[in-house]
């Protein structure tokens, strides 16, 4: 294997700051959704790339259960974007008043 | 040292991510995004994971790629084609985005992990059933039941009360 456990990482870190950026900036609820998508990825690619080169097989196993988890997540989140969008008509997170504290 | 294959991967899956955020259309980001987990699955299928490969191509790309494209259907024309975010934040985010991947990034390279490479043998996916039945079983069964739960509640939220159902009687 001519890859190093680096390049791994470093990729990783890239998806990890788009998401956080994606975050932070953008307001529709939908690619907010996407961020985090891409922040649950970069997690798996860690879980997978370390498990690789230690090696043992936990890392694998983890990172199945993630990717479950990840698509129940998404299930409920688009759920309530759905409803946020019945009632409000939009989905820019600053339109959804009444859920303010 | 990586090798032609990796960066290649690494550029489709970086790039489409940069792509799904700031296209301006919510269908093609979505597609785009298609295009990131699919990265990641090359890379899983190089770190000598088919069965995560696998498993993220059918869950990924197969389910909540599609699931998301039809919510995007679902939403009115005109809020697919605006861009809406922060303008202010805007530099703000990218600040934080560079900050983020030079610190870390700073943090592993001074780390010990830099010249780390395996020629252990992959690990058999086989070896992956018997861990999920034999130690991580409760943890396994708890997986199908937050699924079952959150499929549920997904559809009960997602359900209209203010139609009724009158097709049996027409």
């Amino acid at each position: 294997m001519t890859n190093t456990l680096l390049d791994f990482l470093i990729v990783s870190i890239a998806l990890l700051a788009i998401g956080i950026y994606g975050i932070s900036v953008k307001r529709n609820a939908i690619r907010m959704l996407f961020a985090i998508e891409m922040i649950v990825n970069a997690a798996n690619l860690n879980l997978v790339a370390f498990g690789r080169f230690l090696p043992t097989s936990h890392g694998q196993t983890f990172a199945l259960f993630s990717i479950a988890i990840a698509a129940a997540e998404v299930a409920v989140g688009l759920a309530l974007i759905i409803v946020a969008y019945r009632m409000y008509k939009n989905v820019d997170i600053a339109e959804f008043r009444s859920l303010k504290g | 040292m990586a090798d032609a294959v990796f960066l290649g991967l690494a550029i489709i899956t970086i790039g489409s991510a940069i792509g799904a955020l700031e296209v301006r259309s919510l269908i093609y980001g979505s597609i785009s995004l298609m295009g990131t987990l699919g990265g990641i699955a090359g890379f899983f299928l190089l770190l000598d994971s088919p069965f995560v490969a696998m498993f993220q191509i059918a869950v990924y790309i197969g389910s909540i790629a599609v699931l998301i494209l039809f919510t995007v259907m679902l939403v009115r024309r005109e809020l697919i084609f605006i861009k809406i975010e922060d303008k202010r934040r805007r530099y703000a985010g990218v600040g934080l985005m560079l900050a983020l991947m030079l610190g870390l990034g700073a943090i592993i390279i001074s780390s010990g992990v830099k010249s780390i490479t395996t020629d252990a043998p992959p690990v058999d996916f086989r070896k992956i059933g018997e861990d999920f039945l034999t130690y991580y079983w409760p943890a396994l069964v708890l997986m199908g039941l937050i699924l079952a739960s959150s499929v549920i509640g997904a559809l009960t939220l997602a359900r209209r009360e203010d139609i009724t159902n009158d097709q049996h009687t027409s």
